[in-house]
């Protein structure tokens, strides 16, 4: 009974979030694009797992702030998920060390068709700065399929959602 | 007693031999005979009392016929650095192992053993930490000069495990591949019911090699390899790189970049300590601090992008200088969103330390006693937080010795110890930045920005071909003011110091980069202090460390 009054009391605690330069209408209007395309395509959720393969931690720093409360990317049913079998999308980040080349490949395998993959960052994409490093591979793409890139160094969060939806989009 | 006073006395009491070569004023390095040189090791230890700081190889076999090693002490009462040198033979190449007396010297000689071959006899443990077994064939060694790429098709090596056995004891092993969206690498877990009994960490899967490619590169190229070695200490290791660079060239810099570059480091400091207070509520299951402070650090970020044009302070730091200029209107942006920054944090603050259960679960959680921290070299924020006084900003101050601060310690070492550290230093961060701003507006001169090469206005004006019409080729060649030598950089980021070790050969490009980050001694820290603690406060232990993967693998 005392929570519940409490409850009645207080009332719904929000807060306004500044939301700094950011042109929230692009936001808005990306999103009502994307939802759409993702209640048709996926069935109302997007799911992405994401590996490092050896970034510097800039690009899953970027990946996670498009979780925050600001670009909130889940509201439009894209999720990120704990585990490969969950996944729609594997996210690679990172040159992919020639360590992580196997547990790259297990993680994509441990995925239910269909599946696909996206990299992220400059170095995904051909080994970026440490392209011809004596410890990594040239990309992903020397190892697995990848269908759509996400350019940056590492991308903005904005950036990673425009990107996303620009892929969706093409089919 | 001077340090020279203290040096004599150990070379004439315990009769050990060593010449000493100052090179900078802060660097002091002491050439012995390979014999000679864990004895010397051993007495400037105890003389200082402080961990090995850095130990590393050189080949030097093309000039020398040998390999240097290079073992590193800070002094906080010198205001120093030591450097113990000597040279080992390349057709013997061992040397005897600190390891058993000194303990935070054992990463770093597996280290030289694994990237150069060298071995420190008597270390009991050379497993590698970067070149995986079942990668990498045993006997080649990235960093000497005459290194190949080998074929890897028939390498099927194996590593081992620390093995903890008995009735009910069983491992649970977690990575590379972890639930959330981080690095990776492997945790093995020990367990009897709930506490842990040992916790392995097992590294090196974002090793890139570099170190190796560092090798080669011109000295202001490098720089921008160097934001990319731990993304989130962007501008402390480009900081840190640059110092080492200026310091051997004899570059000297202008007040108000030094203002500038405080600046940023302190920024960087704000949104790593904001996202990891979020992070310690979120391993609790917190969620609202915890999504607050999501907003604050995009705050940061969007601050930093809006004065720099870079969210993460990149491609801003040149040798010698900064690549934007600064106005009024920057001031004023950063003292407006300062405030309301910290008006936000304080609210984050007060939600959590106001919450029982986030405190029941933080705090008692996790302690690293100091004595152990002293023992592993623990540096940097989490050595502070288990009583370590030692700050570089305080130690060596440069520019933050022309503005109030007070070096912030803990005694407790656990997650909430940690915890009141970032607070604390959050808090900080905001009045040094505000001093510094203070201190930007009355003594800013009006010099243009640096391009890449960063000599002063004047320098600038004979140098550039554009202003002065020198031809490209005679500019291509003073644009080499970068000089040949080696010497030290040092930051404290905001997990702690980043140092670069740089030598540079005749013609400006690196001979030998070596780097280490707060990182590498600390992931040991947080192996020993979940012991005892149940597993499900693992996340929260590694979150009050936070420790960058790819900074220690590099």
């Amino acid at each position: 009974m005392r929570i519940i009054k409490n409850r009645i009391r207080k009332g719904v605690v929000t807060k306004s979030i500044d939301m700094g330069f950011l042109a929230n209408a692009e936001i808005e209007t990306m999103g009502v694009e994307l939802k759409k395309i993702i209640h048709e395509r996926f069935s109302r959720s997007f799911h992405i797992r994401e590996v490092d393969t050896g970034s510097c931690g800039a690009c899953e720093s970027e990946i996670i702030a498009t979780t925050n409360p600001i670009y909130d990317i889940q509201r439009f049913g894209i999720n990120f998920v704990a585990s490969p079998r969950h996944a729609d999308c594997l996210l690679v980040t990172g040159p992919v060390s020639k360590n992580m080349a196997v547990a790259l490949k297990k993680t994509y395998e441990a995925m239910p068709e269909p599946k696909f993959v996206i990299t992220l960052g400059n170095c995904a994409y051909d080994g970026g700065i440490f392209k011809d490093a004596y410890y990594t591979e040239s990309g992903v793409a020397s190892i697995l399929p990848v269908t759509f890139h996400i350019p940056g160094c590492p991308p903005k969060p904005i950036d990673i959602i425009k990107a996303i939806l620009t892929f969706l989009k093409k089919g | 007693m001077d340090y020279k006073a203290a040096l004599k006395e150990i070379n004439e009491k315990m009769n050990l031999e060593f010449s000493i070569l100052h090179l900078s004023e802060d660097e002091v390095y002491l050439l012995a005979s390979p014999d000679d040189f864990k004895n010397i090791c051993l007495a400037l230890h105890k003389l200082l009392h402080a961990p090995v700081a850095s130990f590393f190889a050189q080949d030097a076999r093309k000039e020398k016929g040998a390999f240097k090693i290079y073992c590193s002490f800070m002094s906080a009462k010198y205001k120093k650095w030591f450097f113990v040198v000597t040279e080992i033979p390349q057709d013997n190449p061992k040397f005897d192992s600190l390891a058993k007396e000194i303990y935070s010297a054992s990463l770093f000689e597996r280290e030289i053993k694994e990237m150069f071959g060298i071995e420190p006899i008597g270390n009991p443990d050379l497993r590698r930490l970067r070149l995986h077994d079942e990668i990498w064939p045993n006997d080649v060694y990235p960093l000497r000069k005459d290194f190949k790429v080998p074929e890897l098709n028939n390498v099927s090596g194996v590593y081992c495990f620390n093995k903890v056995e008995g009735e009910g004891i069983f491992e649970i092993p977690v990575g590379p591949v972890h639930a959330g969206i981080i690095g990776p690498g492997h945790f093995r877990f020990s367990s009897v019911g709930e506490p842990i009994i040992n916790l392995e960490i097992r590294l090196g899967f974002t090793h890139r090699g570099i170190e190796k490619f560092f090798e080669g590169k011109n000295a202001g190229d490098a720089l921008r390899i160097c934001e990319c070695v731990s993304g989130d200490a962007s501008f402390a290791h480009s900081l840190s790189y640059a110092m080492a660079i200026e310091k051997i060239s004899g570059i000297k810099v202008l007040d108000d970049t030094r203002l500038m570059r405080a600046v940023f480091l302190e920024l960087e400091r704000m949104y790593n300590h904001i996202n990891d207070i979020g992070g310690m509520a979120v391993d609790v299951g917190f969620s609202f601090p915890a999504a607050f402070a999501s907003i604050v650090k995009e705050n940061i970020l969007q601050l930093n992008e809006k004065i720099t044009g870079s969210r993460y302070l990149r491609n801003i730091n040149c040798i010698g200088g900064i690549t934007m200029a600064w106005d009024k209107d920057k001031t004023q942006i950063l003292r407006d969103s300062l405030k309301k920054i910290y008006k936000d944090f304080d609210e984050i603050k007060k939600i959590l330390l106001s919450s029982v259960s986030f405190m029941d679960r933080a705090d008692g959680t996790g302690i690293l006693k100091k004595k152990t921290a002293e023992d592993m070299g623990i540096t940097g924020l989490a050595g502070r937080a288990s009583g370590i006084a030692v700050d570089l900003r305080k130690d060596f101050p440069g520019i933050y010795g022309e503005v109030n601060f007070n070096l912030i310690k803990q005694a407790t070492g656990d997650c909430l110890g940690r915890l009141f550290m970032r607070i604390s230093e959050f808090e900080d961060s905001i009045k040094l930045i505000r001093q510094f701003l203070d201190k930007l507006e009355t003594h800013r001169s009006d010099a243009p920005p640096h391009k890449s090469t960063g000599l002063t206005v004047e320098d600038r004006r004979v140098r550039d071909p554009l202003i002065s019409g020198i031809r490209p080729q005679a500019a291509a060649q003073s644009n080499s003011d970068i000089k040949e030598g080696f010497a030290l950089g040092y930051v404290e980021s905001w997990r702690g110091p980043v140092l670069y070790w740089v030598k540079l050969d005749k013609a400006g490009a690196i001979e030998r980069c070596k780097i280490v980050d707060a990182s590498f001694l600390n992931w040991q820290g947080l192996s020993f202090c979940v012991l005892g603690d149940i597993i499900p406060d693992f996340p929260l232990c590694n979150k009050s460390f936070d420790l960058s993967y790819s900074g220690n693998d590099l």
